[in-house]
């Protein structure tokens, strides 16, 4: 049996990575609270970090390239959660509530 | 030296219950109604993830995917899961246009998965030739001290601000409460 195995097709991680990011969209859409959207823009990042590892698997020569651009990935996406948390801790705290249709006020 | 007996076919179901499991955490991170679950449910998608990232011959970004992923950002989302209590509140528009919106939500979702799965299946993509080193985390770390030394120092120094920006938005309206 001389088939190549479903772990090695790109395909299989582009579909994966397509699902997830389709998910995270969907779930963007469709969230009501700051938490939730923040849930479904860590998915959205996965999605982009699957997709930039499989390329870099199956056609890029240096393979170094693709992990330490999900490596720089991954701790952005930290930062911008620690941030994120602590913008929806100090929105609590003001509105005593974290859905996106009640916080409708701006102050200029 | 041979193979362990259906070896294959071991390594096949292993890759695809990494799979189901990215699978359903998804689906649960979205689709749950309560926070919290929807937060086990990201947790339970990266760790498929990082099988993932095994079978893609890198077991550095699995092991990172998971002590970043579930044991930091989950961890950091279930603390302010507690501190805020954002639950979703019942619906308060009419039932029309809720079914409008989730039917637009749903079909621009399909739209995507259907447009990116149709440019995957149908490109020819090239194949690497011949690789300039082996991707080991020796590989990786003389590559972050060299080509990407500058990146790194940024990134460094991005982490901190955000952690010094995360403390000072956090702790303005505390006191005059």
């Amino acid at each position: 049996m001389n088939t190549v195995p479903i772990y090695n097709h790109l395909t299989v991680y582009l579909v994966a990575a397509a699902f997830l990011l389709a998910l995270g969209i969907f779930g963007l859409i469709r969230r009501r609270t700051l938490v939730g959207m923040l849930i479904s823009g860590e998915l959205i990042f996965s999605a982009a970090s699957l997709n930039l590892m499989a390329f870099n698997r199956f056609t890029a020569p240096d393979p170094v390239v693709g992990q330490v651009f999900v490596l720089f990935i991954m701790g952005l996406a930290a930062a911008e959660v620690a941030i994120a948390l602590s913008i929806i801790i100090a929105v609590y705290r003001n509105f005593r509530s974290v859905t996106a249709g009640q916080i409708s006020e701006l102050k200029g | 030296m041979t193979p362990f007996p259906g070896m294959p076919l071991i390594t096949t179901a292993i890759f695809v219950i990494c799979l189901s499991t990215m699978v359903a955490g998804a689906f649960l991170a979205v689709a749950s109604s309560r926070l919290i679950r929807s937060v086990c449910g990201l947790a339970i998608c990266c760790i498929g993830l990082a099988g993932l990232y095994y079978f893609l011959h890198s077991p550095l970004l699995a092991l990172m995917e998971i002590l970043i992923y579930v044991g930091a950002v989950c961890v950091t989302i279930v603390f302010a899961i507690m501190l805020a209590e954002p639950e979703e509140p019942a619906r308060s528009e009419k039932s029309g246009s809720i079914l409008a919106w989730g039917c637009l939500a749903l079909l621009s979702t399909v739209a995507i998965f259907c447009g990116l799965t149709w440019l995957g299946l149908h490109s020819r993509w090239a194949s690497p030739g011949d690789l300039i080193n082996d991707g080991s985390i020796a590989a990786i770390g003389r590559a972050l001290l060299t080509t990407y030394s500058m990146a790194f120092e940024i990134i460094s120094l991005a982490l901190l601000v955000a952690i010094l920006g995360a403390l000072v938005i956090a702790r303005s309206g505390r006191t005059h409460h």
